[in-house]
């Protein structure tokens, strides 16, 4: 028995037993809610399941979508309360556990108040139009002469607080999904909370220790893991397990080997201890003898000479429906043609909580405690794994310790549960930092080749993006999908960002998978994703497409950006289309100081995206200003300047932070991180050999958002994607040395003004 | 068995005298504000003070603990309301909030030391906390923030 506190001053018995009593009294309850759920006694006002009113006026907004430091209950939160004409200090959130009725719970894709916007918004209306009947009916006045505002219904000069209506007796309307649909907003011009600054409700915890994420949750009785993994993510059996060295360890349990039959974590065997670090220690001494898998001896260079061949052949992936035409004819009647090749090293997703899980079975039901993303893609698979049916699983829900993708696969809560069910127990499983980067889904190197041909005028006739990458979506879900021309199915995140905005005449867009990536890792969904590289490639190739004509990048931009033909756009999402694009471009250079004189061996480079999606586009640019130092070939960011036009901003303040964050990605991938497979692995492993910005090298941010009443659209990722080729294009600009692969390292800077 | 004193109380654990104080603080104690990132000392996210220093919690031994004042974020102030705290929610700095906890720790040690810092000494005394959120502009900011004041203070 390692490891216990035995004794706390004040006399109380802290055996386990009751040191667990005292914890589970103390307030680290396993739902964020408690507090809030406290005031919703059987009189709440519930007109649809996505919020409650109390009788004290309390509202409690239910999110399905994760809390990993975007605010989004807070965002979602004043949707509702703005159309509910609540006062923001009614509004309490509380982040929901899986449960079918609220259909897909996934946080991801910049979806979140895209998504949210119409239903959290109809769901306060019908609150608020319920309130104004109920009121009407107590004042003795017609509804059709009432309105609400700020908590209260108001007919002429008299007036009913919701609180004092709902005094009078239970609301008891509610609206079916039609009626719902049918409500009446209100006008813009009346929104109070939308837009507007307000605290994020989860900020403060956050400053106190008191914020409970997964690794946090704990229950009486349970034992700590941590895994040994096997040499190849798939395919390794487990040959033999020794594991007499790790019997002196005072608290060491037993070690586990896991049969799934789900297939999730082929080979891996459980270290159970006591206490955590008794689990560490004796992992550290059991030797397990593995039969390894496909791909123990792949290397990065490997994976990317597998994705160039894939690209050399004319007949692999899928071809995207940009519009028609022949590309192939284009080229052959062109009178010049560019064609540049551009790379990205695998990236780890390094989210700072390990992943984890506590698993257990009570009352014939299993819950998992976790933080993650993804709760509707991998609930199928746990009840594969334990064999039993999804419905008698409950994913209970915590705050992610950073999620940037790495937590839309859940594929951490399996192994917990396999634990948990061998030993009919509580498990608790913790993955070290290093496990957790061999275990990581990370980003997929990959390789792309671009083209574009010219008339004699030197005017644009055809593009073509080439990308092979590992493609996450049809690791993890193949049923998300889409098909390409002749029926071929492809990750549409592993490809969206080719399909720009531009008008290039005849466009070809080719999504290959390399399959050998997906043999050997699973590759992930990393904030951005697909627009993460392809518009690293794109947007470095459009700047040297305009050196190569001799036109000013940015002008050469705007030129493109016509707005015509399939670029016009179309409402809800995208109205004004190529053109909204262009206006930021034209004000980030503005804003930047573009065509001004800069000091020797500096640049500004731009570059500029659609974001995520062609049906959800986020319009962002970036100005980098980069200075170099020719000697070590060190690249400074001096300033990032960013303009983004994402619709209407929900929160403002949200929205910069999401921004900032999202920059500094795009940067720390730029010049900071990348890793390498070796022997089937990720070489980089902790913070020693994988090195994300630091706050020193964090430069200048000017970020600013066009005002705009459109449809709100996604705002966690756009940014990461423009800030890479801004900075490569800003190198150009300093010291006339191109980058075509990202990280850019000292030496490759070096490299490339040698020529 | 090894006495430890956190947050002003006293505890005993029979704990490997080689255990992290992290896992004590976390799982003996129960103060879970203190996180667990990379387990080398690396991150940050673990950050502590002993006798009013920072130190990362995941690579000290309880051995070497014994007779000295460890304070975690929950001790850091009774009400949180120090003066980085306070600066931290002014700023809205935390997105996951994952590091916080161990950036407000290093922050309000290296400002009890100095409040009268300058730009490039909060950077370099700021650059050991990884925010995976990528705070930073936010971090430089509100380290400022709660230097001014307790200058003021002063």
């Amino acid at each position: 028995m390692a490891g216990r506190v035995n004794r706390i001053s004040g006399g109380l018995d802290l055996s386990r037993r009751g040191f667990m009593v005292a914890v589970a009294g103390s307030g680290l309850a396993f739902s964020f809610l408690t507090a809030c759920s406290e005031g919703a006694e059987i009189k709440a006002f519930e007109p649809t399941q996505w919020f409650s009113m109390a009788p004290d006026g309390i509202v409690t907004v239910n999110i399905i979508r994760a809390e990993m430091g975007q605010h989004v209950g807070t965002a979602i939160a004043r949707i509702l309360a703005d159309e509910l004409e609540t006062p923001w200090e009614t509004v309490r959130i509380n982040h929901v556990d899986t449960d079918p009725k609220w259909g897909l719970m996934v946080t991801g894709g910049s979806w979140s108040v895209w998504q949210s916007y119409p239903l959290y918004s109809q769901a306060g209306a019908a609150g608020r139009i319920a309130l104004i009947e109920a009121g009407a009916k107590i004042l003795g006045v017609d509804a059709s002469s009432c309105r609400a505002e700020n908590g209260e219904v108001l007919s002429g000069d008299r007036k009913i607080s919701y609180v004092a209506i709902l005094k009078r007796g239970a609301l008891e309307r509610v609206f079916t999904p039609e009626e719902l649909a049918a409500l009446p907003l209100k006008p813009v011009a009346e929104r109070r909370l939308i837009g507007k600054p307000v605290a994020a409700l989860d900020v403060a915890e956050k400053t106190t220790g008191a914020a409970v994420y997964g690794i946090d949750a704990r229950i009486e009785g349970m034992v700590y893991a941590r895994p040994l993994l096997p040499p190849t993510r798939y395919g390794s059996k487990v040959v033999a397990v020794d594991d007499s060295a790790a019997k002196g360890v005072s608290g060491y349990v037993q070690s586990l080997t896991l049969e799934d039959p789900s297939g999730t974590v082929p080979g891996w065997v459980m270290v159970i201890a006591e206490t955590y670090p008794a689990a560490i220690k004796a992992a550290g001494l059991v030797k397990v003898e593995w039969t390894p898998g496909p791909g123990a001896d792949v290397s990065e260079a490997d994976l990317q000479k597998r994705a160039s061949e894939l690209i050399s052949k004319a007949d692999a992936g899928a071809v995207l429906d940009t519009g028609g035409g022949d590309a192939s004819a284009a080229f052959r009647a062109a009178r010049t043609t560019l064609e540049a090749t551009y790379t990205t090293s695998t990236v780890l997703h390094f989210q700072l909580e390990p992943v984890n899980a506590l698993a257990f079975e009570k009352d014939g039901v299993f819950e998992i405690h976790t933080g993650n993303q993804w709760q509707s893609l991998i609930l199928p698979t746990l009840a594969q794994a334990l064999d039993r049916p999804e419905t008698s699983i409950v994913m209970r829900t915590y705050r992610v310790g950073g999620g940037f993708g790495r937590r839309l696969n859940g594929d951490y809560a399996v192994p917990a549960a396999l634990a948990a069910k061998a030993l009919g127990k509580p498990v608790k499983m913790i993955l070290s930092r290093e496990d957790d980067a061999r275990f990581d889904s990370p980003r997929s190197p990959s390789v792309q080749k671009l083209r574009m041909a010219f008339d004699a005028k030197g005017e644009v006739t055809a593009m073509e993006h080439h990308a092979a990458a590992g493609w996450p979506t049809l690791a993890m879900a193949p049923f998300f999908m889409p098909k390409g021309l002749g029926d071929v199915s492809y990750d549409p995140f592993a490809i969206s960002g080719a399909d720009h905005w531009y008008q290039v005449g005849v466009q070809k867009v080719r999504a290959i998978n390399n399959d050998l990536a997906n043999t050997v890792f699973r590759p992930g969904w990393l904030r951005s994703v697909g627009p993460g590289w392809t518009n690293w490639a794109l947007e470095s190739f459009l700047d040297e497409a305009a050196h190569k004509l001799g036109l000013d990048p940015v002008a050469f931009r705007l030129k493109l950006l016509t707005g015509e033909g399939r670029n016009a756009g179309s409402a809800p999402n995208a109205v004004g289309g190529a053109l909204r694009q262009a206006a930021v471009v034209r004000q980030t250079a503005e804003k930047a100081g573009w065509g001004g004189a800069l000091p020797a061996n500096t640049g500004l480079g731009l570059a500029t995206s659609f974001g995520q999606e062609r049906n959800m586009p986020t319009w962002v640019a970036c100005a980098a200003r980069v200075s170099v130092d020719r000697s070590s070939g060190q690249v400074k960011v001096e300033k990032l300047t960013l303009v983004t036009d994402a619709g209407a901003v929900i929160d403002p303040d949200g929205a910069r932070a999401q921004t900032e964050g999202a920059a500094l990605w795009g940067l720390s991938m730029a010049l900071h991180e990348g890793a390498a497979f070796e022997a089937g692995q990720v070489r980089e492993r902790n913070l020693g050999a994988y090195t994300p910005l630091r706050l020193a090298d964090t430069p200048a941010m000017d970020i600013s958002f066009v005002e705009s009443l459109e449809a709100p659209v996604g705002l966690g990722e756009p940014a990461t994607t423009v800030v890479g080729p801004a900075i490569g294009n800003a190198i150009f600009a300093a010291v006339g040395a191109r980058l075509r692969h990202i990280p850019i390292r000292p030496g490759d800077v070096l490299q490339a003004l040698r020529g | 068995m090894i006495k430890l004193r956190i947050n002003g109380r006293e505890l005993e654990t029979d704990a490997e005298p080689d255990t992290p104080l992290l896992w004590i603080v976390r799982d003996g104690a129960g103060l879970t504000g203190s996180k667990f990132g990379c387990g080398i000392g690396m991150c940050g996210a673990c950050t502590v003070h002993v006798n009013g220093s920072a130190i990362r919690s995941c690579i000290t031994p309880i051995s070497d603990l014994e007779g000295v004042e460890i304070t975690t974020i929950e001790g850091l102030d009774p009400a949180g309301e120090h003066p980085v705290q306070k600066a931290w929610r002014d700023l809205q700095v935390p997105q996951c909030g994952y590091c916080q906890s161990g950036q407000i720790m290093q922050a309000a040690s290296v400002l009890k030391d100095n409040p009268d810092i300058t730009d490039e000494q909060i950077d370099a005394m700021m650059s050991g906390n990884l925010c995976r959120c990528m705070t930073y502009a936010r971090i430089r900011a509100a380290v400022r923030q709660a230097a001014d004041t307790m200058k003021g203070g002063r």
